[in-house]
């Protein structure tokens, strides 16, 4: 166990190093711009844009400017070349919108996702499975900005009805019923592609495992169908799911559902790191991209443990 | 004359495939008696696993389709509900299957699982349960059981694995025990410590068993009556000694012939029945076995009747060849000696 | 010992072949253990011979055979095709004998590629080795089909479409393609039905007849073996503990374990059944990891005494091309036996 997780956190450091590496690469490959035209503005002289670029460092050799980047990062003082802003404050900020947009919809879709995906197993081939397993597709197959914006436009202040918010975050502490409605459509948006995915792997995985021969064992010693599908199909077949949710959710916290806070204008981090991309802003893409990373890293590790918690065959190596 | 616990009658499974109806088992009888060992020998696809199955209610489906009468103790349980087949099955009739690594669930413990068995069908608490199970694994021969009882299937070796999947089978004393090829997935040596543990609890427990396999050494060894199955049909059914020494269905030639046996000479050629078993959906016309038998005659074309040519009238095939002939001409197809010694 | 043939030596020889796989754990995943697969074995096959490799699961013949033809590499030993060592061959120089060591695998349903068709199945090693044009190798493969008992027709089929004897009738015709010397069959009949196996097994034997072949079979059954081999191999936990011609293993066992395998294969004859003695052994066969000291099969022998847990017996003749590894052999009366201890003798 140990060697494990001493191996694990190894990994992860050079997983992250190798993460701020990629993004600084990318960043000076693409042709973005000049970042010190970009701070000085439009009308800026050539002089002030000189000193910009003096003041800034961005005269000095690469390796010397990732050097005292990541000095910044890790001293929490990376600043946003647009916005004069602390990048470390400003993901703190969209923090709570982010963990409140994962944490419901991780809820929603997981449970859903579920029900859907039993439901369909046990009506196989009927009527009932088809049906769902259309809306699963139609739900994985549209895309999130879409639905939010349609769901805006019908069921959203502003637009068709007037049943809910239109966008924008309430904090939890300032009025929790708030909080709850201007989440309620981000939530659903988000959970509906996963809830279809989740449901179809799972009434695989529950067809499979019917077949298994430990199954037909257990109808053999006379067990009761419900306990079987409990104890012995969904046991095993949730296992692969698990794994799933927790690099999804994780991708989740860590900032990735860019399109729907943007959408939804929740102001939580994704949205942040997609305003960073559209400015062409490297300290504030680095710093979202490295708490990103820090979060599936940590997930990983706990979803490899949790698994060999559920099948006693594997253990972590 | 011992108590007659099962009395299969003509039983049939068929069922309805995209590809036609497959007549998996299409008219098997026979009678198991407490204390013995009945040995159902077969091919793949001629029915033997699948009419345990069905005895079991295992089979049932949308799509199956099933006749005759299955008597457990007088009661038919193919007309029994689904609820009320689940209280007889573990309880009591209980089955083994072959694989017992894939028989058993990888996740939970063995003690688990049997336990699991014992309080389905009875109102004993946790740790008696356990208690049981632990003592289950004593008897079949598993040693530290009290330790053992907590490890998960892929910690124990395969023939292990199967006398843990015997001590589940019988854990609620159950009548009738089905073995399913216990023993072909296992080493010869394990094997023999199986087909061994099988007779002896057999005794212990007072009760019938049933032998599934292909392989006819095993059934020489534990049967007491065997039935040889084909094409869904049983075709020959004999004491075992009758069914070895007086073989009377060419297809039981067949078989006994292409062993490569270690008690008779090696012989320059294997016997091998040619061609290969029929298509269950699309049966050949008369015998099933025509196609491929090499005395087959024009009556042949004429489904033959299960019945008793000979002395012991417990001694069935399913043949129009006359017994005389059988006699002079098997000795074609099973070289060595076929009379009692 | 292997004797010398007319044509001046053996078609393969194996000198103390080992093959361990190592067991990593840790931070560095450092081996800290090794499965000893095939640990020390040693013998000679003529050509035209078929050897037959027995034993239970755990005792090395399948990574025996797999190493033989190097699918695995050797851990350390010799491996000598036609008078060549060629353990220490790269890929390009075993190219070329590839053509004449092939192999036949156990599961018909696992060892066909699904998405071939059996004509590309088949006819894939010549391509491969860039024999004949397309018209050609169609013509061949279609001798191929007929040669093991299948139709020309089939050529354009898929695995899926025919039954289990007819699968492994296809791996047979692979195996052919290239006109092998030797052929390896890993357990080829044990996943059919009887009836089918005796069919497989004449099969075998008519198409060694016709093109001279060699065959090391691998097999659990050893009334299957005893059929088709002309001498038989008996491992355990990675060595050979007795080699002997065919017929005077099953006459004449000498190390116990053979005996006890023998005893515990079940007859078809209910009389004798009833009648002989059955040893039934003990536990289970032990893990190739850590073997036992001295005597591999100390643990399960009736017979075992101090001298076998201590100290491991060798490889000894006992005439007739008879070897035994056993400190207290069966079936042999005592001259023999001092005689056999005496000399060093071993293949």
């Amino acid at each position: 166990m140990m060697t494990f997780l001493v191996r694990r956190t190894i990994g992860a450091i050079l997983v992250c190093i190798a993460v701020t590496f990629i993004v600084f690469l990318i960043f000076i490959v693409v042709p973005g711009g000049d970042p010190a035209q970009r701070i000085a503005g439009k009308n800026a002289t050539q002089q002030n844009i000189q000193n910009i670029r003096k003041d800034w460092g961005f005269d000095r050799p690469f390796y010397v400017q990732y050097y005292r980047m990541m000095e910044k990062m890790f001293s929490g003082q990376l600043v946003s070349y647009t916005s004069q802003q602390n990048v470390l404050d400003q993901i703190k900020q969209g923090m709570p919108a982010t963990f409140s947009l994962a944490i419901g919809a991780g809820i929603i879709w997981l449970f859903f996702g579920i029900l859907v995906g039993v439901i369909s197993a046990i009506k196989a081939g009927k009527l009932s499975d088809r049906v769902i397993t259309v809306l699963a597709l139609i739900g994985i197959s549209m895309p999130v900005f879409w639905l939010g914006i349609v769901t805006r436009y019908y069921l959203a202040e502003g637009g068709l009805t007037t049943l809910f918010p239109d966008g924008e975050y309430v904090a939890l502490t300032s009025d929790p019923l708030q909080w709850f409605w201007h989440l309620v459509l981000p939530w659903l948006v988000l959970a509906v592609l996963f809830i279809g995915f989740y449901g179809r792997v799972l009434r695989g995985n529950v067809l499979d495992t019917v077949n298994e021969d430990y199954v037909r064992t257990a109808k053999a010693k006379g067990l009761p169908p419900k306990r079987i599908m409990r104890k012995h199909v969904l046991r095993l077949s949730l296992i692969p799911i698990v794994t799933l949710f927790g690099l999804d959710f994780a991708a989740v916290l860590g900032g990735g559902a860019i399109l729907t806070e943007t959408v939804f204008d929740l102001h939580g981090v994704g949205q942040y790191a997609a305003q960073s991309i559209n400015n062409f802003d490297l300290p504030p893409i680095m710093g979202v991209t490295m708490y990103g990373a820090l979060f599936i890293v940590f997930f990983s590790v706990l979803v490899d443990l949790f698994y060999a918690y559920l099948d006693p065959r594997i253990r972590p190596t | 004359m011992a108590e007659l616990l099962l009395d299969v009658r003509n039983l049939k499974a068929h069922f309805a495939t995209e590809d036609g109806v497959v007549k998996a088992v299409d008219g098997v009888s026979f009678e198991l008696e407490r204390g013995k060992v009945l040995g159902i020998v077969g091919e793949s696809g001629s029915g033997k696993s699948v009419t345990a199955m069905t005895v079991m209610g295992l089979t049932r489906d949308v799509n199956s389709r099933f006749g005759g009468e299955v008597l457990y103790k007088g009661k038919d349980l193919l007309k029994v509900s689904d609820a009320e087949m689940q209280q007889y099955r573990g309880a009591e009739i209980g089955m083994i299957f072959q694989d017992p690594m894939t028989s058993l669930n990888p996740v939970y413990r063995i003690g688990e699982q049997i336990e699991e068995a014992i309080r389905a069908h009875e109102k004993v608490d946790k740790r008696v349960a356990r208690s049981r199970s632990v003592e289950l694994l004593r008897q079949v021969g598993i040693p530290n059981p009290e330790s053992r009882v907590d490890d998960f299937p892929h910690q124990f070796s395969g023939g292990m694995r199967q006398r843990a999947m015997i001590a589940m089978a019988l854990s609620c004393n159950p009548a009738v025990l089905i073995a399913d090829e216990p023993t072909t997935a296992l080493d010869v040596t394990i094997q023999a410590q199986i087909i061994e543990l099988i007779d002896r609890l057999k005794d212990d427990f007072n009760s019938a068993v049933i032998l599934i396999t292909h392989d006819l050494g095993v059934v020489a060894d534990i049967a007491d009556e065997i039935i040889v199955m084909y094409a869904g049909t049983v075709v020959e059914r004999a004491a075992t000694r009758d069914l070895f020494y007086d073989p009377l269905m060419p297809y039981t030639w067949g078989l006994l012939g292409s062993i490569p046996r270690l008690d008779r000479p090696r012989p320059d050629r294997l016997h091998s029945i040619k061609g290969s078993p029929p298509s269950l959906i699309t049966l050949p016309q008369g015998c099933a076995f025509r196609p491929r038998c090499p005395h087959a005659f024009d009556r042949c074309m004429e489904q033959p009747t299960l019945e008793s040519h000979v002395d012991p009238p417990t001694h069935l095939d399913r043949c129009w060849l006359d017994v005389e002939y059988k006699r002079s001409h098997r000795a074609d197809t099973i070289s060595g000696r076929t009379e009692a010694a | 010992m292997s004797e010398v043939s007319q044509n001046g030596g053996p078609l393969i020889e194996v000198r103390e072949l080992r093959k361990y796989f190592p067991i990593r754990k840790g931070l560095m995943q450092r081996e800290v253990a090794r499965v000893h697969a095939v640990d020390g074995v040693s013998f000679a096959v003529q050509e035209g011979e078929t050897l037959g490799l027995v034993g239970e699961s755990g005792c090395g013949k399948s990574t025996l055979g797999r190493t033989i033809v190097r699918l695995y590499e050797p851990t350390a030993g010799q491996i000598i095709f036609q008078g060549h060592p060629i353990e220490g061959h790269g890929a390009r120089q075993l190219r070329p004998l590839r053509r004449e060591m092939q192999m036949v695998f156990q599961d018909p349903y696992a060892s066909l590629n699904p998405r071939k068709r059996v004509g590309s199945i088949v006819g894939d090693p010549l391509k491969i080795h860039h024999l004949g044009n397309k018209k050609e190798r169609k013509a061949r493969v279609e001798e191929l089909l007929e040669t093991v008992g299948l139709s020309p027709e089939h050529f354009n089929r898929f695995p899926h479409e025919f039954s289990g004897g007819q699968r492994q009738r296809i791996g047979i015709a692979r195996a052919l393609a290239l006109r092998p010397k030797l052929i390896v069959a890993d357990e080829p009949v044990s996943a059919l039905d009887v009836s089918i196996q005796s069919q497989m097994l004449n099969l075998l034997e008519d198409l060694q007849n016709e093109f001279q072949l060699t065959y090391i079979f691998i097999a659990h059954d050893l009334g299957v073996v005893r059929h088709v081999s002309d001498r038989i191999a008996v491992m355990y936990l990675g060595r050979i503990v007795e080699m002997s011609p065919a017929e005077e293993l099953y006459v004449r066992p000498i190390m116990p374990y053979t005996e006890a395998l023998l005893s515990a294969v079940p007859v078809p004859d209910p009389d004798l059944a009833a009648k002989r003695e059955r040893i039934v052994l003990e536990g289970d066969v032990p893990s190739p990891i850590n073997p036992p000291a001295g005597c591999r099969f100390h643990p399960r022998c009736r017979y075992a005494t101090q001298v076998c847990a201590e100290v491991e017996p060798p490889l000894v003749e006992y005439g007739n091309g008879h070897l035994a590894a056993c400190h207290h052999p069966l079936n042999v009366d005592s001259a023999l036996a001092t005689a056999a201890a005496g000399s060093t003798a071993g293949s």
